[in-house]
């Protein structure tokens, strides 16, 4: 079975799910191999393990902290160099596009980013992409080198493939680059008790219509077990942290059930959430453009039918 | 202080866009402008410029067919002082390395101490041909930034990473990129249009450069498009208007479709 080496996102041994996703889709590839850059292996190997990492490569290193995205790159390269994978599998956010560009210019390889789905193929992997704000489905594969591929979170549903994962130190040489941009501080964003948005199973987001009250959208969201996310527009007015905004310029969302409520559907947004499975709107305009993407809209003041809903499902539940 | 800013002309990512059959974009059937994520890079320049480096000069670059000159354009009415835009036909086809050798070769060539580029074009949306510059050109990247200051010849910024928020430092010369939450991009004046028509542009190909062809184009592109297909468009299902009930129609489509 060839090698596929997988890039671990985790903080401090807890690995997250996009990286258990990963290890899905690199089990139709091959054997699966994790990449660990950091502290924690000793939690982190009994979770790999759980979902098919064979082995685990752990790079506990200082520069990996200190130093933004190249030190990473060095990691990987190396470690690739030494195992001659039959593809790279790393998460689709900002530092894994930035560490998957780079590693792929030094193996000379070719490169894909922001996958839906990966398939093994005749030549070597086959993925999926949306393009041109989810409009277009395109299929594609590498045609040099070893595929760096880039896969964007909710691609496969986490399967557990438990082995015993053998783990190995692996020594990593920082070159220059590696030190070039140093990390002045790191604060992570708090989450709460509610579910990450790019993970989540259902998001309930708010726009312009929420005008500047989101404990509205909160509470159906906590109703749902969902994740909220926010439009641009409620983004620029201060209602919400830029963290949560979904659309082209935000965070990409594929959730099994979006809710947008008082958002209109500008295509900025739409690009952000139009692969969602099912789609609810709620909108005091019947001519919002969000309404055609709708498997069920309500024309209507959000701040009646959503506590309606909430209180709907409190009965339904209790 | 030298800046180059890389500049796309992409089309208008608020039409209805399509593939060519040969899976590439399709650029004649909407029309194409200057990509907005790369209007905060300008803005941005612009800023460093104004806020007192009296030595700054800003040179945009693009690489690209003829009417790629239109987004040169647009950047020069919103200031700065000179462009370049590199096009040949073997070009076309290019994937983000053929692109960012083209354009690592093009600022090499005119000099750089900060080169600036938007998060991501709007029509592939990749994000990583900053990356592959800083690569190129060994130099720091520091990348995705919210806010940047520019002094004592080092960029400074902070970044909204990957579930955290990142304060990040790195020494010029430097390659680095802005999301659109870095400052709302200026409006050319219409001083600043017709100011733009005097700017000197420099056309350069692929020899002037010392870049094999194979290295670029389809012949260069490291990954190939399988198929195209557009979505099918979202079938409208049931639209009621509240009139009272909304909340508990909701809540029994929800029910039906198990999310609860």
């Amino acid at each position: 079975m060839p090698e596929i080496l997988v890039l671990v996102e985790h903080t401090g041994g807890a690995v997250r799910k996009p990286t258990l996703e990963l290890l899905t889709l690199a089990r139709r590839l091959g054997e699966p191999s994790a990449v660990l850059l950091g502290p924690g292996a000793d939690s982190a190997s009994e979770t790999l393990g759980r979902y098919g990492a064979h082995k685990v490569y752990v790079v506990d290193a200082p520069e990996v902290g200190e130093f933004l995205v190249t030190p990473a790159v060095d990691a990987l390269t190396q470690i690739a160099e030494r195992t001659g994978p039959a593809a790279i599998l790393l998460p689709s956010g900002p530092d894994g596009k930035e560490t998957a560009a780079r590693v792929a210019l030094r193996l000379d390889a070719g490169l894909i980013t922001d996958a839906v789905d990966v398939t093994a193929g005749p030549d070597g992997p086959v993925t999926e992409q949306s393009a041109f704000a989810a409009t277009y489905q395109v299929t594609a594969h590498v045609t040099r080198g070893v595929p760096v591929i880039t896969v964007k979170p909710n691609a496969a549903a986490p399967e557990p493939a438990p082995v015993t994962p053998v783990v190995e130190k692996q020594d990593v040489t920082f070159g220059p680059d590696s030190t070039a941009v140093r990390v002045l501080s790191r604060t992570r964003r708090e989450r709460g008790d509610r579910p990450e948005l790019t993970e989540a199973d259902i998001v309930v987001s708010g726009g312009r219509g929420v005008n500047g009250d989101f404990a509205v959208i909160e509470h159906v969201a906590d109703a749902l077990g969902a994740a909220v996310g926010a439009s641009r527009a409620a983004v620029d007015a201060g209602w919400y942290p830029h963290s949560h905004q979904v659309g082209q310029t935000g965070t990409q969302v594929s959730p099994q059930l979006y809710v947008a409520a008082g958002i209109s559907g500008a295509i900025q947004h739409r690009a952000g959430m139009q692969t969602s499975k099912t789609i609810v709107a709620v909108n005091k305009d019947a001519d919002a453009p969000i309404f055609e993407l709708a498997d069920h809209g309500v024309v209507g003041d959000l701040f009646e039918v959503l506590p309606q809903l909430v209180a709907e499902i409190e009965h339904r539940r209790s | 202080m030298k800046i180059v800013v890389c500049v796309k002309h992409v089309p208008d990512a608020a039409a209805d866009r399509a593939f060519t059959e040969d899976c590439t974009t399709d650029r004649a059937s909407v029309d194409s402008l200057l990509s907005e994520l790369d209007e905060y890079a300008v803005e941005q320049a612009l800023r460093i410029a104004e806020s007192g480096d009296a030595d700054a000069e800003i040179c945009y670059l693009t690489v690209g067919p003829d009417d790629a000159r239109d987004a040169l354009r647009k950047a020069l009415a919103m200031g700065g002082d000179s462009a370049i835009h590199v096009s040949d036909d073997d070009i076309e086809g290019s994937d983000a390395f053929g692109t960012s050798l083209v354009l690592a070769r093009a600022i090499e060539r005119h000099g750089f101490d900060l080169v600036l580029c938007g998060m991501a074009s709007t029509d592939g949306t990749m994000g990583v041909v900053p990356a592959m510059l800083a690569e190129r050109l060994r130099v720091p990247a520091v990348t995705h930034l919210e806010e940047l200051t520019v002094e004592d010849g080092a960029v400074s910024g902070r970044r909204e990473g990957d579930g955290a928020s990142v304060r990040v430092q790195g020494a010029l010369p430097a390659v680095v990129s802005v999301t659109d939450r870095s400052g709302d991009a200026r409006y050319p004046s219409f001083k600043g249009i017709m100011a733009a028509k005097k700017k000197p542009v420099e056309t350069l190909d692929l020899a002037d450069l010392g870049i094999d062809p194979a290295q670029v184009g389809f012949s260069g592109a490291r990954s190939a498009v399988g198929a195209t297909a557009r979505r099918p468009p979202r079938t409208q299902g049931e639209i009621v208007v509240d009139d009272g009930a909304g909340g508990a129609a909701l809540a029994a489509f929800l029910t039906a479709k198990k999310f609860i």
